[in-house]
């Protein structure tokens, strides 16, 4: 069980992410890779208690029909200064409304998490060798900000 | 100008605090060169050739004297002495260490400034007309809206890891001196059936691949400036390329779609946006607007005897007032630039104490403030008439007279090899050569309006795509060699330069500028500007001359 940071607080998930392609007969708490679950779609459709993740250059629109039906989606950050990911996050976030948790994963750091946050991103699966306890208080590196964001739908200048 | 509030004020120290412990972690082994690298160029801290190099945001190039001297101050405590404006109206620092960045910051944050964003594959400093709100052919004033997007750019948490860095610039004159048509996003401010609204250009730029930027959405309203931004941003977050360095501007996916079929690709995100929260309010427009009325103009005759007899007697005021004076919407008032391209000096380095200087003359002469243009120069925005002569006397004396602004001599240059790791050659050293070969200042005058703009390399800071003469230092078998280029202009009419032919060594550049020049003088018709001439007879006279 892989430990995250989500909503803040450091916890173990039930949910590991599966990077290779192929479906296990017995898979269960696992993140498919888009396409694998979508050419498995008939079958693995309501099933909660398997998850989804999108590369960088994985397209949203894809799954749009199904999003809510995941208890988790993972969004895989190649390299931590490849920010098309938190593009993704808003377009699951505001645009289809995507309520259950939003992983990053892949080389995810400390200083990028607050940006992320901000993006609708809730949990995070730290690279590896990254402090998960230095990293949770680098998520409030910010207590204010201009626009208007997943996190804050209210940009600033209507609240000043 | 534009005043922070508690919030804009937390927010630089916020920023300040995190860099600080960025800092502290990269000296302490917590963080990777790769990693910091990253974190310190959103912090315009660049490591080059022979020292770090901090590049500190003017947003669109406005100064209060408060600035001034807080930067006179940063310069003297913990550079060298002297500073350099570049060509995006920020100000660079050569020689900061790196482990004293974060006091810098601290100060600058003291006057309301910072670093933010002024490196890195994010949205840059904002630039804009630098006779924003002051000159005769304004539709609006461009500053207001400056803001906003400055405000709406500062840590927006989506587009902070973009393909590659992103400039915008924003005009509200009919005569284009922000050059938006080379930015990756171009905004004019125009009218339509009585209402101002904007005009915005997508995909232009400079760099290995020019591009004048298309139209992309002939009209918007006001409002829908930020929603409409966003959804530009996010388009090209997302599919612009990032295997290439060379190939992720967005003018490269501008054109790779289409310009209508990413016009239409903006337009489809945006209508998910439009009205939502982002859509900016009345309240808002007012609130950023009320930093930018008008100073306490008192009200003139446009007609003064005491500058007019002055003009009559001094020829070297009358050199001075006729290249670096401009029009002034109000009467008995003017605009007058300072020009840092004193020969022998890196065009636009400026000293601790002549920012000092300037400080004192914005106080004593034009509110108290100034911008930084993009052509590293210096503008004093708001000078009575009356007080030109006296103004200019000043200046005489602090060695800030150059009466060269527009002429041959006002050479926009890059840091080049002296400076830069990214170099090919030196600029500098090429426009020093060419300065001391054209000397004369009545020559020059006759010559009249002719950009030079020299880039070290590829990346194009010194905008040599855009002069008239562009020159670029390009390395040939680890030799430094001159590419020159002719025909480029700004402004309304962007054209980008043609290539000469095969380059040049260091020695022979000045010579080839003459050349150059002679072949303009002589097929000049009456009082035609370089540029005309070049439209006119093309590039081939050019060639054949340098070439002979
Ligand atoms: S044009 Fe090249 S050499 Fe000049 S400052 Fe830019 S990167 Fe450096």
């Amino acid at each position: 069980m892989p430990k995250i940071i989500l909503d803040g607080n450091v916890t173990d998930s039930d949910f590991d992410v599966q990077y290779g392609s192929d479906l296990e007969a017995d898979a269960t708490n696992v993140l498919l890779p888009m396409k694998t679950w979508l050419e498995q779609a008939d079958k693995l459709k309501g099933r909660n208690d398997i998850g989804i993740w999108l590369d960088a250059d994985g397209e949203p629109e894809e799954i749009a029909d199904h999003v809510n039906s995941f208890a988790v989606i993972g969004l895989n950050f190649p390299t931590f200064f490849d920010g098309r990911c938190l593009s993704t996050a808003n377009i699951l976030r505001r645009k289809y409304g995507y309520k259950g948790e939003l992983r990053a994963i892949g080389d995810v750091r400390r200083d990028q998490l607050e940006q992320m946050r901000r993006c609708g991103i809730n949990a995070f699966q730290l690279a590896e060798g990254q402090d998960a306890d230095a990293a949770t208080s680098s998520l409030t590196s910010f207590t204010v900000g201009y626009q208007a964001t997943v996190d804050q739908p209210e940009p600033l200048f209507r609240r000043r | 100008m534009y005043i922070y509030d508690d919030y804009d004020q937390k927010m630089v120290e916020e920023r300040v605090a995190q860099y600080r412990d960025q800092t502290d972690r990269f000296l302490a082994g917590d963080l990777t060169d790769e990693e910091f690298l990253h974190l310190r160029l959103r912090n315009g801290l660049y490591i080059q050739r022979l020292a770090p190099m901090l590049r500190i945001a003017v947003p669109y190039g406005l100064l209060s004297v408060a600035q001034l001297r807080k930067l006179a101050h940063v310069t003297r405590h913990y550079d060298r002495g002297y500073a350099h404006f570049t060509t995006r109206q920020n100000l660079q620092l050569n020689w900061p260490k790196l482990e004293e960045v974060p006091d810098i910051l601290a100060e600058l944050a003291s006057v309301q400034m910072h670093a933010i964003q002024t490196s890195g594959n994010c949205i840059r400093n904002v630039t804009s007309d630098q006779y924003a709100g002051v000159a005769r052919d304004e539709i609006e004033d461009s500053r207001p809206w400056c803001e906003l997007i400055r405000q709406w750019s500062t840590f927006h948490p989506e587009f902070n890891w973009l393909p590659r860095k992103f400039k915008i610039a924003v005009t509200g004159a009919r005569e284009d001196r922000a050059a938006v048509q080379v930015h990756d996003i171009g905004i004019r401010l125009v009218e339509q059936d009585g209402e101002v609204g904007f005009e915005v250009l997508a995909g232009g730029g400079l760099g290995r691949t020019p591009v004048v930027g298309p139209v992309i959405k002939p009209y918007l309203e006001k409002k829908h400036l930020l929603t409409y931004l966003e959804a530009i941003l996010r388009v090209y977050n997302r599919f612009g390329r990032r295997d290439n360095k060379f190939k992720a501007r967005i003018k490269i996916l501008v054109r790779a779609m289409t310009p209508e079929v990413f016009a239409a690709k903006v337009e489809e995100e945006w209508q998910s946006l439009k009205d939502g929260a982002a859509t900016l309010t009345d309240e808002e427009i007012d609130r950023v607007r009320a930093c930018f009325t008008e100073p306490t103009y008192e009200s003139l005759g446009d007609d003064v005897p005491e500058y007019k007899a002055a003009l009559n007697e001094d020829f070297a005021f009358k050199a001075w007032v006729s290249r670096n004076v401009a029009a002034h919407k109000k009467p008995g008032y003017a605009i007058a630039t300072i020009a840092f391209k004193e020969t022998g000096i890196a065009p636009g380095d400026v000293t601790d104490e002549q920012l000092e200087k300037i400080a004192d003359l914005a106080d004593k002469f034009s509110f108290g403030e100034v911008r930084v243009t993009h052509e590293q120069n210096v503008t004093l925005a708001d000078v009575r008439k009356s007080d030109l002569y006296e103004l200019w006397q000043e200046l005489v004396r602090s060695d800030m007279a150059s009466p060269n602004l527009g002429l041959l001599t006002d050479i926009i240059c890059c840091p080049g090899g002296d400076y830069c790791s990214l170099a090919n050659a030196k600029s500098i050293p090429v426009a020093e050569a060419i300065q001391r070969k054209f000397d004369d200042l009545d020559y020059l005058h006759d010559i009249g309006d002719l950009d030079i703009n020299i880039s070290g390399c590829m990346n194009a800071c010194g905008h040599h795509h855009v002069g008239n003469i562009g020159i670029l230092g390009v390395d040939k078998k680890g030799e430094e060699w001159y590419q020159v280029s002719v025909g480029g202009s700004q402004y309304n009419h962007t054209a980008l330069a043609q290539i000469l032919g095969p380059s040049f060594a260091r020695e022979q550049v000045p010579q080839v500028v003459q050349n150059i020049v002679d072949t303009y003088l002589e097929a000049r018709q009456g009082e035609e500007a370089f540029i005309d001439t070049f439209n006119r007879i093309g590039l081939k006279p050019f060639k054949d001359r340098v070439y002979a």
